[in-house]
């Protein structure tokens, strides 16, 4: 196998992971930024729609480098499925795969399951809840919480910090509620 | 990267005043991931966060922790990935910022890196169950939405939107909301 079809495959985790781990240091030093993606949400409302509200009348142009990095996260991905992908289906665990297959869930060309996330099933019951209320719960959990999964889990913890931990054990908690005990009954919907 | 700093002119860093009234709300406990820099720099200088975002959409792509398959299989115990992923990310990061301390490396600006620590409030316990269910049923967090419509799956600009009014609707009930 040459370099090229090496690069177009899934990289495994432990290729992946440690580069993800090296952007914590690579923002501190490029300008003292804390590694953290939900604060892009915060300064989009700052900037489009603050409503008088405390919580959004600040300088979001001071924070403007965050967005910027979410920007370039999108251009990362389109160059990523362009020029770097095989395009070969996503290999997905034979339980999880007969379990989506019962609800009528086989395609797997993309990593956002086709058959769930378009927008023909956007005013669905079942479109609406993932793709709408999911939405809306990444949003108000991320600010509530004060970070995400980049801010708290691996900023956070790289950093020592017990909140974040704490955070963190919340996150897993609540999709572990979810998705065993509620998405079986939304995906029938 | 740490070499040039001693290259750089000390009249070219401009110091700014900052009134930390403005920034109370940035720097409150429930904020997090602000700019700790003092510098006042101009727009086009955040371009390298630009080129930072595109490699890491990059590798949130190829690692696939933006696949909702992957999220499911990590919820259901089904799968080690997403697991290696963020555990060897964090083991990354903790060495790196045990390093940056340790030898007070410096910014490529001169700066000393500063971390603000976080404090413990409910909101860590309340808001982090409620990302936790939108994680498993949009199987993303923020930066993956990001990446998830740079892939082709257009829709998922609806989800981002919903993403920001969520934001919005907690800055607006922030102060009914248990802390």
């Amino acid at each position: 196998m040459n370099f090229i079809d090496w690069i177009r495959q899934p990289w495994p985790w432990y290729v992946a992971g440690p580069l993800i781990g090296l952007t914590v240091p690579a923002l501190l030093l490029l300008g003292n930024k804390p590694f953290g993606i939900s604060s892009s949400l915060r300064h989009i409302c700052a900037a489009c729609f603050p409503a008088n509200t405390p919580f959004f009348k600040y300088d979001w142009k001071k924070e403007v480098w965050n967005l910027f990095f979410v920007t370039g996260i999108v251009i990362g991905a389109i160059i990523t499925v362009t020029l770097l992908s095989n395009h070969a289906p996503v290999v997905i665990h034979p339980k999880l795969s007969a379990e989506l297959a019962s609800v009528g869930v086989v395609n797997t060309e993309g990593l956002v399951p086709k058959d769930l996330f378009n927008w023909e099933s956007l005013l669905t019951v079942r479109g609406f809840i993932l793709m709408v209320i999911g939405g809306f719960l990444v949003g108000f959990g991320t600010r509530y919480a004060g970070g995400c999964t980049s801010g708290h889990a691996i900023m956070g913890i790289s950093n020592l910090q017990l909140p974040s931990v704490i955070a963190t054990c919340c996150f897993m908690i609540g999709g572990f509620i979810i998705a065993n005990l509620v998405l079986p009954f939304i995906l029938k919907l | 990267m740490i070499m040039e700093t001693k290259e750089l002119a000390p009249e070219k860093i401009k110091v700014k005043q900052v009134d930390t009234n403005t920034d109370f709300e940035v720097h409150s406990d429930h904020a997090m991931c602000v700019n700790n820099s003092k510098l006042d720099k101009p727009l086009w200088s955040n371009i390298k966060f630009a080129f930072a975002g595109i490699l890491f959409g990059i590798l949130l792509v190829k690692s696939e922790v933006i696949s909702w398959f992957r999220i499911q299989e990590m919820f259901r115990l089904q799968s080690f990935h997403m697991y290696g992923v963020i555990g060897s990310a964090i083991a990354v990061g903790m060495i790196s910022i045990f390093l940056i301390k340790k030898f007070n490396i410096k910014t490529i600006d001169g700066e000393q890196v500063k971390i603000e620590p976080k404090k413990f409030n409910k909101g860590q316990v309340y808001g982090g169950l409620l990302f936790g269910f939108g994680w498993a049923l949009t199987g993303a967090c923020p930066g993956p939405l990001f990446a998830q419509i740079g892939t082709g799956a257009t829709v998922i600009i609806v989800t981002l939107f919903f993403a920001i009014a969520g934001t919005w609707v907690y800055g607006k009930l922030r102060p009914h909301l248990p802390h």
